[in-house]
This record gives structure tokens, sequence and C-alpha cells, in this order.
């Protein structure tokens, strides 16, 4: 992808990513042109409705489903909600009023299950071992005849690890539990199968692979019990009410078609910037260690550097052109650290000290030079000026 | 050159950072927060609140600077609000903005800014730094007289002068919304900050009391000869000079003339019971000069909003410092700090532990 923003590096793919040119040209075309109403009989309604047909497809065929399944919302957050509140209030009848999601999930995720919590519903969050990985036995331990819902993520967000969802899904199924996952950091990085990973619900978001922000799927295997998430018109079969996104829309579809078609040059790629980065600001610079070893989207890196705050170390980073994160763009403004990190048992000051890189498809190997020759630089002036510990 | 400008959200910050940029510097906007902000609601109208730092992001958005948040909520915990606690908690009243200014702001953020290759901290208050030929660096109050902050710098060293700018120093207050309008800083109308920023509401009692639950332990209010008058919730509620929330009567007017802390005791009396000409401060900062052995002759504030008035001051030992007044001076608060000025030049200053009427025959 041609960089439109300079000789700045971004090293934050998990956060967002640049609209692809293509996905911009796409939405522009509907901007400018096609403005009709998609429920609308005319012409006008007909060229909205075929762009919304089109983009489902693309859509579905990125996650292996059908056309049909898939619902568009208004991002991933969304999508989570949707799906978590939908399915734990559709089954709220049956007496189903236990919720099972892991400690490592996104706040979309996370504070959903606090919401229902309040509300009177039973939640457990499964433990994840040191690498970043749930253990289906721990599933096993929690799960009943009682359990509405498993959510567990795909990838991580600020680790990149992968879960073992096919497993999980399986166990959910035995136990008459609708599994949904959260896909949005694995779509468009590495294969996404639905019928493989054997769940019932699956979210995306646009803006993760390219596409617009704002904008995302929720993929619904035909027969889950799903309460509407939004009532009005007929509008997504009926699950999402009011008229559609469909600038947005256009551009997730033609975001979703160019991530499969690179899936397969891109995930090695990306996979070898990540592993040179790793590999050799680790041996550049000591007190480094990496958090999450178990399998990881290939795009995603999370480093820890010992007696630097990673607060101050972002920012160097940026003022040297730089861009990273500190684990969940979500996360700022408040004190706690990754609660990602936590739950892979790390003490608070290494979860405090861990830097986030996610790489995506601007990037080159000249980066990796760029960031191998500022970041060991950084470090040591940061540390340098580290006062005595003073930790909580 | 780097430099880092603490921003606040509120004009003077917001126009300080203008300047900067204006005069070429490579600016970097930096936002503190001091507090859970998660919660919203409790810090609303204050200073540094979410709205503030939308308002500092927006203004170094308008003017082109890179802008942050740095989060030293356990710093501030550590340096300011551990302070005014246990200040109250002794019978004393702080100054937390000196606190912050000396302990956080010219720390903790300088050591952060020196991270960031910037030498140097800027902020928006109104005093001015200035290096004599000699190599000591001045502060000198502030040109508008209503806004002179220089009484809350007192504290910086040597070292921390010679890293700081206040760029609306040398403007008055009218002068700097006046460069806002015209830059078209939205910030330009916003009214200056009251209250101490983390207790909005103002109530510091019932701050100390969720801080410190031992605080709020009743206690005898006396007069100078003993005589219990009634009693209080917590000496903590009360500073030297207070008038009401005493809950006596009294065919005249009482005051709050030192509290005691061992025993729990508010001592109060007539108003001119409070007039002491004599002060010791501790952790006396020589700003201008070294230590003067003799009795050097200086104006001195003992409070924010205190006019200077003729004094003389002399070092002893223990970086302690012995200051006279010329005439009596009303309702010296012990934890205030004394601040000691030859013209618009700050001496040095030190914080106030205990004052007396003094010995008219030695003036």
């Amino acid at each position: 992808m041609v960089r439109s923003w300079g000789v700045r590096i971004y090293l934050d793919h998990n956060a967002t990513t640049p609209v692809d040119p293509a996905v911009a040209a796409a939405i522009g075309a509907v901007l400018t042109g096609d403005f009709g109403n998609p429920s609308s009989v005319h012409h006008f309604g007909q060229r909205a409705k075929a762009i919304l047909d089109e983009a489902r497809s693309s859509v579905a065929a990125l996650i292996g489903g059908q056309p049909g399944d898939v619902v568009f919302t208004g991002g991933g957050t969304e999508s989570d909600n949707a799906a978590i509140r939908g399915a734990a209030e559709s089954l709220e009848t049956t007496g189903r009023r236990h919720l099972i999601a892991t400690a490592i999930e996104h706040e979309a995720v996370l504070n959903t299950f606090k919401a229902l919590g309040k509300r009177g519903w039973r939640t457990t969050l499964l433990p994840v071992d040191a690498t970043g990985v749930v253990a289906p036995e721990a599933l096993r331990e929690a799960i009943s005849t009682d359990t509405a819902l498993v959510s567990i993520m795909h990838a991580n967000n600020e680790v990149g690890t992968v879960q073992p969802i096919a497993e999980l899904a399986a166990i959910a199924k035995a136990h008459g539990a609708v599994m949904h996952t959260d896909a949005v950091q694995s779509a468009g990085k590495i294969p996404l199968e639905v019928v493989s990973l054997g769940v019932d619900l699956l979210s995306i978001s646009a803006h993760k692979f390219n596409g617009p922000k704002g904008v995302g799927a929720l993929w619904i295997r035909r027969g889950t019990r799903l309460t509407a998430f939004a009532t009005g018109g007929k509008q997504e079969r009926g699950r999402r009410a009011g008229t559609e996104n469909v600038p947005g829309i256009a551009g997730l579809g033609i975001a979703a078609q160019l991530a499969q078609t690179k899936l397969t040059s891109e995930a090695p790629r990306l996979a070898a910037l990540r592993d040179q980065l790793e590999a050799r600001v680790c041996a550049a610079i000591a007190g480094t260690a990496v958090n999450g070893t178990g399998p990881r989207v290939p795009n995603t890196t999370n480093i820890s550097f010992d007696r630097v705050e990673a607060e101050s170390l972002l920012i160097a980073l940026d003022l040297e052109g730089i861009a990273v994160s500190t684990g969940s763009a979500c996360s700022s403004g408040t004190l706690e650290p990754s609660h990602v990190l936590k739950a892979m048992g790390f003490p608070a000051h290494r979860a405090q000290n861990s830097i986030r890189f996610s790489f995506g498809a601007g990037n080159t190997p000249s980066d990796v030079d760029r960031v191998v020759e500022a970041l060991p630089r950084v470090v040591e002036k940061l540390r340098a000026l580290t006062r005595p510990a003073r930790r909580a | 050159m780097r430099v880092v400008v603490a921003m606040s959200g509120g004009v003077d910050s917001s126009v300080a950072a203008a300047l900067l940029k204006a005069q070429g510097h490579d600016v970097v906007g930096v936002s503190m927060q001091l507090y859970d902000q998660s919660g919203g609601t409790e810090t609303f109208g204050s200073c540094c609140t979410l709205d503030d730092l939308q308002d500092a992001r927006r203004v170094a958005a308008a003017i082109g600077i890179p802008h942050y948040i740095l989060n030293l909520e356990r710093q501030f915990e550590d340096t300011v609000v551990k302070n005014f606690v246990g200040e109250y908690t002794a019978g004393r009243t702080p100054l937390p903005c000196a606190h912050c200014n000396s302990d956080l702001k010219f720390s903790t953020l300088l050591d952060r800014a020196t991270g960031f290759d910037a030498a140097v901290v800027a902020t928006g208050h109104y005093a001015q730094v200035e290096l004599r030929a000699d190599g000591r660096w001045l502060l000198r109050r502030g040109t508008d007289p209503d806004k002179d902050q220089s009484y809350f710098l007192f504290s910086l060293t040597q070292a921390q002068l010679a890293q700081a700018m206040f760029p609306v120093g040398a403007l008055r207050k009218s002068e700097v919304r006046a460069t806002a309008q015209s830059l078209g800083l939205q910030v330009a109308d916003k009214p200056d900050s009251q209250e101490i920023c983390f207790v909005p509401s103002g109530d510091y009692a019932a701050f100390v009391e969720r801080r410190a639950p031992g605080a709020a332990t009743a206690g005898p209010i006396v007069d100078a000869e003993g005589h219990e008058l009634g009693r209080h919730g917590g000496i903590h509620r009360f500073t030297v000079g207070q008038r009401k929330g005493l809950g006596l009567s009294a065919p005249a007017p009482l005051y709050v003339l030192r509290l005691e802390p061992g025993t729990g005791t508010v001592v109060v009396g007539g108003r001119t019971a409070l007039d002491r000409r004599l002060l010791t401060a501790s952790a006396v900062n020589w700003v201008s000069m070294e230590p003067p052995g003799e009795w050097t002759v200086v104006t001195a504030q003992i409070r924010h909003r205190h006019a200077a008035a003729p004094a003389r001051v002399r070092a002893l030992s223990g970086g302690r410092a012995e200051l006279e007044f010329v005439e009596p001076q009303s309702a010296i608060s012990p934890g205030q700090a004394a601040v000691f000025y030859d013209g618009d030049c700050v001496v040095g200053g030190g914080w106030i532990d205990s004052a007396t009427p003094g010995d008219p025959a030695r003036a």
C-alpha cells in the first residue's frame, strides 16, 4: 500500500489501519453517486441494494459463511454487544443465566458482561496461561447446563495470541451453549472459516483490515436464537433496523475482498517483519521480554522493557516519528496496567512496561531498521532518567 | 529548542504554548492526569477535568503541536495529596499548588520532559525567570499584580528555575485573553480556575475525612485562658484566622488563634489576638541569595492574597529562617508559605512552622 503520511512509521495496525485507496474510491462512489435507500423499490434503491448484496457476499467469502447470515453493524463493539446481549436475552426464558468469557477479552466483551452481571446474569472469566492462551480444560470445568453463552476472542488485540476456538466451540456445543467469537483482530490476518471454527456468532470490524471505521459485521449461524439489536424497520432481516450505512458497507466489502486476496502473501511477509523486529530489539536491548508466546497472528508483538514506563516510551517514540501503542488503545486514561498481561500472570510493573508493535500493509523492512536504530537509544535515555524504584 | 508545555486546558497555558510555538520552538504539549477521571462527574467543573483535557487537545491541534496525556496519578498522590491530608490533620493549612510546582511539575514532569529531549518545561504561571549576570537564576513576580503567582513558585531550586519558562509572566491577564482571541483559541473566554483542582467542591474537610477517617475526632474549643467554650468535629476543619463554622455565640466575633493537634484543641479569641510579628519557617529555599546570617530587609507575604509587608529575615541552622514584620500581621497560618521579596524579586521562602506576637522592643 502507498503511504500517504510521509516519513512517519506506523506500527499500530491493531488499533486501526489506513483505508486502502480502492476502498476509499468505493466509498466515494457511493457518497457521490449511489445515494439511494436500499429499501426503496425504484432504480436508486436497487442500485444501493446491489451494493449491500455484493458487500455481504464479500464478507461471507472472507469468513467462509453464507451471505444471508451476515448482518452489518456499526463496528466490532456493536457486533460483540449484539451477540452477547442478543444471545443472553433470547435464552433468558430457558433459565440459562450463565455467561463465560476469558479474562483477556476486549472491553467490548468484558464491560458487556459486567452490565449483564448487574442485571442478574452469572459471569465467569476463564484464566489464561503465561503464553496468553486459554486451556479448553478451563472451559470444561466452568461450563454447565446453565450456561447460555461462551464468548472467547479469536486473536487477542494486545499480544496477538490465537485461542483454540474450534476445540472451545465443541465444548460449548456439547453443553447446549451458544458460542461467540470476537474475530476483530484475526479477520484479514489469518484464514477464518466459520464452519471449521464451529462457532454460532462471529464479530468482525472493517477498520482493522484497511476498511472504514464505524462499520462491521456479525455472522449468525442460521437457527441461532438472538433478539434484534435495534428495532424498527425490516433492514438486515429485522435484526438491525435502521437505514444501512451504504458507503461504509461498500468499503467493508471491498476491504474484505482485498484482505482475502492478499491473505496468503501478507501473512508470511508480516510475520517475517515482526520476527525480525522482535529478534533484533531483544538482542540490542537488555531487559526485554516478549509477552504472549503462544500461537499468534503474524503482525503482532508485545515487548516489555524493564525499568521503562511504557507511557514515556510511547511518547518518546512518537517524537521520533514511530507510532506504537501500550496495549489496547481504549485503555489509555486509566492507571490500570493491561488486564491482558495481568491475566497472563505478569507483575504490574511488567504490564506497565510493555509496548505493542502491530504491522500492516504499508510496512517494509526499512521500518524495522529504523525502529531498531531508534529504540535502543530511546530506551537507554529513559532508563538513565528513571529515579529509584517507587513502585506502588 | 524542544520545550514541553504543561497544558491544563486553561487560557494561560494555552497562550504559553502558542507563544513558544510562534517563537519557533519545538513545542510538545503535555497534560497531566492527576487523579482518576474514569468516574467522570466527580470532578466536573474544575481544573484538569476530562473537559479540560479536551480543551488542551483542541488548542494543541489548533496551534499545530503534538499533545500527550501523562498519567501522574501516583506521583500526585505521593507528593501533593498525602501532604494536603497530613497537613490538615496536623492542624496546619496546606498549600498544595506550591508542592505541585516544585515536587511534580518541575520534578517528575521535568524528568519526563528530559526523556523527550526537552531542555525546558514551560507553564502558564504569572511569574518571570531571569538569569543574573553572576549566573544566579532569579524568580520575579508576574507583571500583572492581580495574577502574580510567584508565591506558589518560591520553592523552585536554582536547577529547577534553570529549566523553567513562564511565557505569559510578562503579560497582563487581559493581554493573555486578547492573544488567545486573536489566535482564535476557543479557550479565550474560559473562566479562571478557583478551587484546589482535586477538591472541586471546595469541601476540604470532607476530602480529608475520606482520606483520613481518624481526622474526624471531636475536641474542645477553648479561649486563650483554656476555658472550654464548645466542641468541634476535628481540627482539620479549621484554619488560623477562621471565623465561620465555630458554632459559638459570643458577644464579640471569635477567630481561630491556633490549633493544638496533640490534644485536638481549637483555641479561639478576638481579632487582635491574631496579630503576630515573628515567625519561623523551615525547608527554606533561598533564591536570589545565599542564606543570610545577618538580618536582611525584605517584604514578606504569608499567603497568596496578602500584600507583602515590610520585614527583616535571617537564616537559621537546619534550613530554617526567622522573619520579623515591622507591623503585626493577622492570621499567620502554619503550613502556608512565607515568601520574602526584594521589590518584585523573590529572595526566598519557606514553610511557616510557628508565629509569635514577637517583642516590639526589638523592632
